[in-house]
This record gives structure tokens, C-alpha cells and sequence, in this order.
């Protein structure tokens, strides 16, 4: 069977690539200790020695549009050409292009569906920085095959967060199951309090330091009782309006499993948003 | 009233190089053509197959031709789509970095929650 060789969850700030590649006085004054941060987190994923990387994220309005929007989706393609020309023009990240692990995306729909989640699929989709930026930070040489899973926490209705949770759980216990002698990363990424287009927005910190705090707490001890308890659809409105990112962290809550602690614990208090870095190495991958 | 319309017509300038210079250009004779020509194209199906019932209100209309981004979040935009896309047409107009996200904050200092709803 294969192995969960790590769990990553992260949060995905599109800025890192432009702050950490710049150089002079072009380069902000946090970029140093921030691409520190980013270096010792991304060790953390090369210990793991992984093959393939299940990465979750969450498509901004780039190919899946509200005139026929999944829930939750799964790349199934070859390849994947990666980011879109208004990513470019606001962030300067680079267009990519990935190589896709189809065995594995085959057999996560399979599965996936027979557990009871309807999943979307998509044999030709183009991933943005939800998926980019975990890949520009934790293996920027884009060598290894994905699998992107995508969710719906830009929509509403979006699926309810403890539909994450569980969606987590079963990626856990689907890859655990697969029969294959490979290594694989699941990652996924999401955000603390964030704002964007209202009135919290680029503060110099999240628009919301208390929820992050909890937040933090809740993942770096795999508090999932108290996280489920702590937010709903609704409460998530509140930290700042497009903090519903977070369900993308209580699905990665979900793969690591309640009550475990995470092995790595970073974070940096950015402007306009908190970063946070979690890695779990589940026992007997020979990671940790 | 069309929340989901004025999203599209942001989501369908905002991928477009030269739409987002045309609007920011001529927003008035953009506004007219793109809900002329294009609000009814559905985007994975051939321009004949189009929807013939979309139209913007007035309000939502003036909302668009006068780049009012405070109405278009008070008429329910996504505020993601409204601020990738003001962003695009007019942060080279200020010269400090972030100049024109925090102006956009402030103009919007009277909000308290909960913010307009976006659901489509």
C-alpha cells in the first residue's frame, strides 16, 4: 500500500514569489525572514522524500465559473498548465506547467465517489496559485506529479466545513489504501482572517489576530472538536470576508487526524494577512 | 436585479487584457457593447446557444459606467472579482505601493457587518 510519507497544510500568499525573487530595493523589508520561513518549511517536505503530491486548493474564478461550479473537484489529466494572465499581471507568478499523476486521480474518483462524495472531474484544467504557490515554496523544481483536489470556499453555498473535514479523512484513508509502493505528500492550502475588497483589507496585520490565534492552535493540536465548534458558514463572514479559505485547512485537519499535533509549527505575522506552516509526519513513514 | 451578471461581466474583462484596458478607457461604450453583444454568451457553449434573458438594471448599469466599485459591492458583487479587477484598472495611477487597495479600504470605512451578501 502506499504511504503517507507527509500532511501539509499552508497558507498561500501570492506575494511570496515576487517578494522572495526580488532583489535591491525593489525587496520588501520582511522578505528575508519570511523566505527563511519558507526554506525551513519546505525541508520539512524534502525529509518526507515523497513521489507524487495530492494538492488541495481552490480554483479563484480562473476556469470554473458560476454558471456550472463543483463543490469538489478532481483533476484527472497528464499534464496541467498552471496560472492565468491576471495572476500575472497582479502578482508576477510564472506560468507552469505540472505533470499530473492519473492512476492516482482515477483512483481517488473511484473511490471518492463509492464513499459517498460526489465528485467533479476534470481532464483538462488549468490550476492557480491555490496550487502554484505550495509548489513555488515547498518544490520549486515542479519535478513530481499532482493531483489537484479542488474545493468551492469562494462560492456560496459552499458545502458546509465539517463536509472538509470528512473529505479529508477519506483522502487520508484513500491513499492509505491504494495499492502502490509510493511515497505521497498530500498538501493543502488555505487561508487564516483575509479581506479582500472590504474595508479590513492589506491591513498591517489579518484582519482578525484573535481568530488566528485560535486558528493556529486549533491546527498545530489537531483540534478538530473545537474547530468544527468554533466556525460555521455563517461565523466564517466574520474574521474577514473571504475567510472561508479556512475549511480548506479543516480538510487538511481532516487527513491528519483528530488530536495529532503537528511536527512543524511556523508562522509570520504579514501585512494584510497571517501566514501559518504545519507539517505532519504520520508514524512509520521514516520521515520525522 | 443580476448579482451574477455584473460578476460576469467583471469575470469576462478581467481575463481579458485588452478588455480591461477598454474598460478602463471607455466604460460607458463597454458596458453598452459587452451587454449588447456578449452578456448572453454562455462560455463553454457556441454563440448561437446563448441566454436571450440576461440584462443589467439601471442601477446596476451606472454601478459599471461610472467605475462606482462601492456600488457594485453594495449590489452584492464578489468581492474578489470587483477588487482583482479596479485593481487592474487603476493601481498604476498611484504611486505608493498599495496606494489604491488601502484608498479602496477606506471608501468603504462605513461597512459594518454583515457585509452585502454575494450569493448568486
Amino acid at each position: 500500500m502506499a504511504t503517507v510519507a507527509a500532511v501539509i497544510a499552508s497558507t498561500h500568499h501570492p506575494f511570496y514569489y515576487r517578494a522572495s525573487t526580488a532583489t535591491g530595493s525593489e525587496r520588501p523589508p520582511f522578505a528575508d525572514e519570511w523566505q527563511a520561513k519558507i526554506e525551513a518549511f519546505r525541508a520539512t517536505l524534502d525529509r518526507a522524500r515523497p513521489d507524487v503530491l495530492v494538492m488541495v486548493g481552490s480554483d479563484h474564478f480562473h476556469q470554473l465559473w458560476l454558471d456550472n461550479m463543483p463543490q469538489f473537484l478532481i483533476g484527472k489529466a497528464p499534464f496541467y498548465n498552471a496560472n492565468f494572465y491576471n495572476e500575472e499581471r497582479e502578482f508576477g507568478l510564472p506560468r507552469m506547467l505540472l505533470r499530473g499523476d492519473e492512476e492516482l486521480s482515477a483512483y481517488l474518483l473511484r473511490q471518492g465517489i463509492d464513499a459517498g462524495f460526489d465528485l467533479a472531474f476534470s481532464n483538462e484544467l488549468r490550476v492557480d496559485h491555490s496550487i502554484t504557490c505550495p509548489i513555488i515554496t515547498l518544490r520549486p523544481q515542479a519535478d513530481l506529479p499532482i493531483v489537484p483536489v479542488y474545493t468551492n470556499i469562494f462560492a456560496p453555498p459552499m458545502p458546509q466545513p465539517a463536509r472538509f473535514v470528512q473529505l479529508g479523512q477519506a483522502i487520508r484513508a484513500m491513499v492509505e489504501a491504494w495499492p502502490s509502493d509510493k511515497r505521497v505528500a498530500i498538501i493543502g492550502t488555505g487561508h487564516l482572517s483575509l479581506e479582500l475588497g472590504g474595508p479590513r483589507q492589506f491591513g498591517p496585520h489579518g484582519p482578525d489576530p484573535e481568530f488566528d490565534r485560535k486558528a493556529v492552535e486549533w491546527i498545530a493540536t489537531g483540534d478538530l472538536k473545537s474547530a468544527l465548534a468554533g466556525v460555521s458558514l455563517d461565523s466564517l463572514w466574520l474574521p474577514g470576508n473571504a475567510t472561508h479559505g479556512f475549511m480548506d485547512f479543516m480538510l487538511m485537519m481532516g487527513v491528519a487526524g483528530e488530536d495529532v499535533p503537528a511536527d512543524y509549527v511556523d508562522s509570520l505575522d504579514l501585512f494584510h494577512t497571517m501566514e501559518a506552516y504545519f507539517t505532519w509526519y504520520p508514524s512509520g513513514t521514516g520521515a520525522s | 436585479m443580476s448579482k451574477y451578471l455584473i460578476n460576469k461581466f467583471i469575470f469576462t474583462v478581467d481575463r481579458d487584457p485588452d478588455l480591461v484596458e477598454r474598460y478602463r478607457d471607455d466604460p460607458s461604450g463597454t458596458v453598452a457593447w459587452w451587454e449588447a453583444e456578449q452578456a448572453g454568451l454562455i462560455l463553454n457553449c457556441p454563440g448561437p446557444e446563448r441566454s436571450t434573458w440576461l440584462a443589467f438594471d439601471e442601477a446596476e448599469r451606472k454601478a459599471l459606467t461610472t467605475h462606482d466599485y462601492v456600488a457594485l459591492l453594495e449590489l452584492g458583487a464578489h468581492n474578489f472579482l470587483v477588487l482583482t479587477l479596479f485593481i487592474a484598472l487603476f493601481e498604476r495611477d498611484y504611486s505608493e505601493p498599495l496606494g489604491f487597495q488601502r484608498e479602496f479600504a477606506a471608501r468603504l470605512s462605513h461597512w459594518r457587518l454583515p457585509y452585502p451578501d454575494i450569493a448568486t
